[in-house]
């Protein structure tokens, strides 16, 4: 069975004990949940919830080449990021399709950390090697490239509550941590990476923490937190939570294909600068006019249009759905979709096919919250 | 190890839904077992009154907030009611599975069909094997 195969994070022993579901996710069995997705989704919105992402993976770069060789890996720029602050940014493939898409951390003048998703990881590791193996006679000579996803533990500690629950582990620092940035700093007696980031549209935190601690930081966390109404939460609420924040979602909205400007991710791409490793398939993609477009919808009336459904208009099929859940802080089922660019407009109304009906959903802004 | 309820005045299938005899009313709706498994139902698609289900065969869409499971109707029959309730509080069907969340009732049309569903006890056991995975 699967089961056996599927790697497990350092908090698995907590997941168990708390009465998480666990499901396989990325080769790791991962709790989708510990008591309710509405509840632990809420839980974020209103209060924090706090998240195992153990699984997912940090590659260090560094060397003389690491700055260089990170601005021509990256669509967003590199050199510019100043140490203790972070970018977004896609790993493009020579195609102008998407690799991955990571948060890249200026750890030092000379270091740099991606942090990447859990099903990339060796697929990530593996290009950004080839790639600075390639330019070691160029900008990317003395580079090192270390994936120390395995020694690394992560937790995302996310909610309205996060910022008092974590000074009063840490102290007044944190403070100093605005969006986007992150420091070093000592959390309940361990030392973390601690960034103002996360993937749910909430305030909140992201530690990252030696793997043998990460386990007793998960609990200590919760335990200080309890009071504060702060539960555990799962990949279910997670996954909500960020098509809420309509955050996309590796191997959904993203994938080798996919142009990151037919994403929507135009302000994460340096188009006048270009110089990284598929800029010029981006650009002649752009200009040729991308056959289909990234739009968010909301259903009218009830139903849910999930991932892989089709997008129709006048009875043809003019799209597919990548994303699709009850949206529980609006109360109505939303999505994300691919569609033609003649169908992207907001207001307009589409159907998804739902087990051969047409279901009414309506284009609309992004986030959805 | 989970705590699951089953009445035992319910007949119950493989696929976890179970059927209750009332003097001349047959209902019928999914086990505490498949409402935990599913976690918060967001919706549910089901038959108008008039319309047949087929022993064994769907009759019906439940969803959770992560998954869209078919319903197999236990026993053939005609639908007599469906649980309009649902419509607006599809977690009825999480709260009160058995009770105010039944999803239809139906004119069965072969009480022979009753002999090939469990009891409460054998559905427990058939529960308690799967839950060691």
């Amino acid at each position: 069975m699967a089961r056996q195969t599927a790697k497990r994070t350092p908090v698995y022993d907590v997941h168990v004990k708390l009465g998480g579901r666990l499901v396989e996710f990325a080769g790791f069995d991962m709790p989708v949940q510990y008591s309710s997705i509405l509840e632990e989704h809420a839980a974020v919105r209103e209060r924090a919830g706090l998240f195992d992402v153990s699984h997912m993976g940090q590659i260090h770069i560094s060397g003389p080449g690491a700055l260089a060789a990170c601005e021509q890996l990256l669509s967003c720029p590199v050199a510019s990021l100043r140490p203790g602050r972070i970018r977004y940014g896609l790993l493009c493939n020579e195609a102008g399709g998407v690799v991955d898409d990571v948060t890249v951390y200026r750890i030092a003048d000379d270091e740099l950390m991606l942090c990447v998703n859990a099903a990339n990881i060796a697929k990530d590791a593996d290009w950004i090697r080839a790639h600075v193996r390639d330019t070691a006679a160029g900008p990317g000579r003395g580079a090192t490239v270390d994936d120390r996803s395995e020694q690394t533990g992560m937790l995302a500690l996310q909610g309205p509550a996060a910022p008092e629950l974590l000074t009063r582990l840490s102290g007044p620092e944190l403070a100093s941590i605005r969006r986007f940035r992150f420091a070093v700093i000592t959390v309940a007696g361990v030392e973390a990476l601690v960034s103002n980031t996360g993937y749910t549209g909430a305030p909140g935190f992201e530690l990252y923490v030696p793997a043998e601690a990460v386990s007793g930081l998960f609990e200590t966390l919760l335990e200080a937190g309890s009071a504060a109404g702060v539960i555990p939460a799962g990949l279910g609420a997670r996954d909500t939570l960020r098509l809420e924040a309509a955050l996309p979602l590796y191997g959904h909205e993203l994938d080798a294909e996919t142009s990151p400007l037919a994403a929507g991710l135009e302000r994460f791409v340096k188009r006048d600068a270009g110089g990284f490793i598929g800029a010029e398939a981006i650009e002649k993609r752009a200009a040729a006019g991308h056959p289909e477009v990234l739009v968010g919808f909301e259903v009218e009336g009830r139903g849910i249009a999930r991932a892989g459904y089709p997008v129709v208009r006048d009875g043809q099929p003019i799209g597919r759905v990548t994303s699709g859940a009850p949206s529980p802080t609006l109360g109505r089922s939303i999505g994300l979709a691919y569609v033609r660019p003649d169908a992207s407009p907001e207001g307009s109304v589409l159907g998804v096919e739902v087990r051969n009906r047409e279901l009414p959903v309506r284009v609309v802004p992004t986030p959805f919250v | 190890m989970a705590q699951y309820n089953f009445p035992t005045d319910c007949f119950y299938t493989k696929e976890d839904e179970w059927v209750r005899v009332d003097d001349d009313r047959t209902s019928l709706g999914i086990t505490d077992y498949a409402q935990q498994q599913l976690g918060d139902i967001v919706f549910i698609e089901l038959p108008a009154a008039g319309e047949e289900v087929k022993q064994g065969e769907p009759f019906g869409v439940i969803e959770s907030v992560k998954a869209v499971s078919d319903l197999y109707a236990p026993v053939t029959g005609r639908v007599v009611e469906r649980n309009a309730a649902l419509d607006e509080s599809p977690e009825l069907a999480n709260e009160s599975c058995y009770e105010d969340g039944w999803l239809l009732v139906i004119e069965p049309t072969d009480e022979a069909e009753f002999e090939d569903l469990m009891n409460a006890k054998e559905y427990a056991d058939y529960v308690a094997e799967r839950d060691e995975d």
